[in-house]
């Protein structure tokens, strides 16, 4: 742990540093940057809320759904997660601008090296067999080069790896063969089970066969969820590619990270470790929705909500308080209050 | 420069090794069925490993007619051809067992008994001058145990597996505990029963291996003098020894926990599943290198050959090799970035898994270099062995994004996997491999191949896998998961496309056999050395086909011979 933290700390400032350094160097970051200046404006539009009827929970129509493959797509799924955000743009502006130079690099002087000493253009081959230069030189460029890829793929994981505050919603996902149960011990403890639909219906619905579900993974948008992995059988693996999230369900173990969905939508996955017949016929659906009515959906199913509002206020209040000034002497309160209510 | 045993006097009642008729050979049953003569027997591997990718090749051709299209098109008609009854789980139960099945064919009876079991058997005592392998008929049974273990995986498709039908569907990793409490039936006994027989026939292999480089090299010929492939081959039986039998430990748990009731693997009872994943990949891993290696020993001599040029940076070459198979081992765990690792551990593994991509850029670099300032003939061998270069680069990069542990958590277990590992195999284990067999096709059956066939076998072949994985990288990152039947409408493009491209790979298939009929009845006469001055290493001093027996008496390495060259001077 104490080598996590660390590393976490330093790569921070390692990863800063790395980032002002492209800034200099690569042209692509502009484009980047760019981007990510239209993209506030992109989430100021998604973010209107969905209509919430007053009664309680409608599931999302498909004008939601957000994460999903296209038809002969050749990119990620766009990301709806910070962590996913990163990870996309290390992949777009570092990684494939590397290995494409790397192979149309080696693509070059495999066609120089054909045409300039075919037998025809050079009959008389040269005897050389070392240069200690030049073989420095291949292994040290490459070594600098990885360094530069190790640097923000280290701190990716770190991020990836934040432990998840104390207010989070947990949510686990069970694995069966072949559906998946997502239980809300926050919320009363309930489990919803998850079947894929069959292709009709999905049609119907205007979802996409093969990855729309009866009962969805509901899931509260811009809150920090504790997702938790086990399975009940065999090895399933829970993945959500617009989510760059993907966690194996291990009999027998709890697997945990954090997830951080930043806007209502719909977002589909699938299992991703081999797990019997139907491994591809057992989809995820994750429905992402504001707060009030992620909380409206947990009252249609019979669960609770209160203990975790009171958590959370309290939660509230003590970033506030902290603000105030007194940072820790009130959080420490409130986790000897929040403690008996769980 | 040096001597070679001809240019001394020729005892009595003996011979030389060049061509002639005192070879005593036995019949033909004691020939090729109790051999012990690494020629016959690295034939027999060439053999067994062709008929075993034609099965392997030939299941992945229903894989890609099945994926053509979204649905469940084909499998049916498969279960009921394999004689079980089709239903709907049945039918995916099939496509299980067809993914795990290729996969082992391909690793284990394809890749593996050509690269080491055959040209390994065939050129490494020519190269290094012994008249055979250090123990004949260890390296019988190595074969015979191989053909064994391929006959169980077979058997085992003919048997139930699980309750949805016959056969193991447990994919190549065999993962605990789909294969033990969800696997009932005796088809995944028989599967690890296969990979058993195979792995002690790989084991045996690799003992014999290092014996022999160790011992039998020729008066003169120094570790620093052996030519690259036997450097390869050697790495890769150290390799084979030191992975297998933790392949053999974690198989042989799976086995009892099926059988005897132990609990290695059961969550529930004191084991963990992904104690299994940690052993395997600790074979798993080091497994990809030695199905790599001999590939790239084989390159290195067919690049130098046809550059007129000795190898540079030899030594660079050789260790680069060592560091390979070194890091090798300690890179597993980049299998299993999703398995619930804590974020130290995956952050090891990212940069460790980094590392091997310095020693495998020399390697790049190096063949590169050789050929710069080299006079190149673009004989088939030399295509097949730029064409593994640049095929071999794009899956080796793709390896790098791959090793993020960060940028995995989106492509784990998706079809960019599954491009990635053929890039690296498909192209280049089997580039080399194609490389390697025209290379040393004229010395092994003493007949010319078509270069024109060889060369059309070349960007028939080149263009069908492209295309049949290039547009993977594209699925993967779409999100497809591996190991599906059936996908959304979305991902029909590229499916269909890759499918096409199955097409074009399997009539290229057709010019190598063409090209292997015109070679055994039309084709010229192979000279000891059809390839020129380049060809510098010992098989080459010998005729086409080799003497039964050859170097019976040793030839003689100069001391004072640059290393490069391999030959006595005489030759």
């Amino acid at each position: 742990m104490a080598l996590g933290d660390w590393s976490r700390r330093t790569l921070r400032i390692v990863t800063t540093l790395w980032a002002a350094a492209l800034l200099a160097l690569a042209p692509q970051v502009a484009v980047a940057q760019d981007e990510a200046a239209e993209a506030p404006a992109a989430v100021e539009a998604a973010a209107e809320t969905p209509a919430a009827e007053t009664s309680g929970y409608t599931p999302l129509g498909p004008e939601w759904i957000k994460g999903q493959p296209v038809d002969g797509g050749i990119d990620f799924q766009p990301q709806y997660t910070d962590d996913g955000q990163f990870a996309y743009k290390m992949h777009t502006y570092l990684l494939m601008p590397v290995i494409t130079v790397i192979s149309l690099f080696v693509l070059g002087l495999l066609l120089w090296v054909v045409v300039r000493y075919r037998r025809n253009a050079n009959p008389e081959p040269s005897k050389t067999t070392h240069n200690t230069f030049i073989e420095v030189v291949w292994t040290l460029v490459p070594v600098l080069v990885l360094v530069g890829i190790a640097i923000p793929s280290i701190s990716l994981l770190a991020r990836q790896y934040e432990t998840p505050p104390e207010d989070a919603v947990t949510v686990k996902a069970t694995g069966y063969q072949w559906y998946w149960g997502y239980t809300y011990p926050d919320n009363g403890g309930f489990e919803v089970i998850s079947n894929m639909l069959p292709e009709d219906e999905a049609i119907a619905r205007g979802e996409p066969a093969q990855l729309a579900v009866d009962n969805r993974m509901v899931l509260p948008a811009n809150t920090p969820i504790r997702l938790q992995t086990t399975a009940a059988d065999v090895i399933h693996a829970f993945a959500v590619p617009s989510l760059w999230f993907k966690m194996d369900a291990v009999p027998g173990r709890l697997n945990e990270r954090l997830l951080t969905i930043n806007e209502p939508g719909i977002y589909y996955g699938q299992c991703s470790e081999l797990c019997g017949a139907r491994h591809g016929y057992m989809p995820i659906t994750v429905e992402a929705l504001p707060r009030e009515q992620f909380d409206a959906w947990v009252l249609s199913q019979g669960g609770t909500v209160g203990d975790e509002e009171e958590i959370a206020e309290d939660a509230e209040s003590a970033e506030d308080a902290a603000e105030a000034g007194d940072a820790e002497g009130v959080a420490e309160a409130d986790a000897a209050e929040a403690a008996p209510a769980e | 420069m040096a001597t070679t045993a001809e240019t001394l006097p020729i005892p009595e009642g003996q011979s030389a090794d060049h061509g002639h008729d005192a070879d005593h050979k036995p019949g033909f049953f004691a020939r090729w069925f109790m051999s012990t003569n690494h020629k016959d027997i690295g034939t027999l591997y060439l053999i067994f490993a062709i008929f075993a990718g034609i099965i392997g090749g030939a299941i992945s051709g229903i894989m890609r007619m099945e994926l053509a299209a979204p649905g469940i098109q084909y499998l049916g008609w498969w279960v009921d051809f394999m004689g079980g009854e089709a239903s709907f789980d049945a039918n995916l139960h099939m496509w299980n067992v067809l993914i795990t099945a290729h996969g082992l064919i391909m690793v284990f009876f394809m890749v593996m008994p050509a690269m080491i079991g055959g040209f390994g058997n065939w050129f490494v005592p020519l190269m290094i001058g012994a008249p055979d392998m250090a123990f004949p008929r260890m390296n019988n049974i190595s074969f015979w145990l191989t053909v064994a273990g391929f006959m169980s995986l077979m058997f085992s498709m003919f048997v139930p597996g699980s309750a949805a039908g016959l056969g193991a569907g447990t994919g190549w990793t065999v993962y605990a505990p789909l294969s033990t409490t969800y696997a009932n039936g005796p088809a995944v006994d028989f599967a690890i029963f296969s990979l058993h027989l195979a792995g002690a026939g790989s084991i045996l292999g690799a003992t014999n291996f290092i014996t022999t480089i160790f011992n039998m090299r020729a008066p003169g010929m120094t570790l620093h003098k052996m030519p690259l492939f036997v450097w390869s081959v050697l790495v890769t039986a150290f390799l084979l020894l030191l992975a297998l039998p933790v392949l053999a430990a974690a198989i042989t748990m799976l086995l009892t926990d099926r059988n005897f009731d132990t609990t290695f693997f059961d969550g529930s009872r004191g084991g963990d599943p992904v104690l299994y994943q940690h052993l395997f990949w600790f074979f798993g891993h080091p497994e990809v290198y030695i199905m790599i290696l001999p590939g790239f020993g084989m390159v290195s001599q067919i690049v130098a050959t046809f550059s007129r040029k000795p190898v540079f940076g030899y030594l660079g070459m050789a260790y680069a090799m060592v560091a390979i198979g070194v890091v090798g081992f300690i890179v597993w765990a980049h299998h299993m970035y999703t398995v619930g690792l804590d974020v130290n551990t995956k952050m090891y593994f990212t940069a460790a898994t980094m590392v091997i991509a310095v020693p495998t850029g020399v390697k790049i670099f190096s063949w590169i270099a050789t050929m710069w300032g080299g006079s190149l003939e673009f004989k088939s061998p030399l295509v097949w062995s730029l064409g593994f270069i640049f095929l071999f680069t794009v899956g080796g990069v793709t390896g790098v994004v791959l090793a993020n542990g960060g940028i995995d958590d989106n492509l784990h277990d998706t079809y960019y996997v599954v491009a990635h590992f053929h890039y690296v195999l498909s192209m280049g284990a089997v580039f080399s491999l194609f490389a390697g067999f025209y290379y040393w096709f004229p010395k092994m059956s003493g007949r010319m191949h078509s270069e024109f066939l060889s060369h059309l076998h070349f960007w028939t072949f080149f263009v069908g896998v492209n295309v049949i994985f290039f547009p993977q990288h594209f699925l993967g990152i779409q999100g497809m998961p591996r190991r599906y039947p059936d996908y959304t409408a979305a991902y029909e493009y590229w499916n269909q496309i890759s499918s096409m491209g199955y097409m074009i790979m399997a009539g290229s298939m057709l010019i190598f056999f063409v090209n292997l009929i015109y070679a055994y009845t039309m084709g010229k006469k192979a000279a000891d050395n059809p390839w020129g001055e380049g060809a510098t290493t010992l098989e080459w001093t010998l005729s086409s086909p080799p003497p039964f027996h050859q170097f019976e008496t040793l030839p003689v390495i100069d001391d004072n011979a640059d290393y490069h060259d391999h030959r006595p001077a005489s030759a």
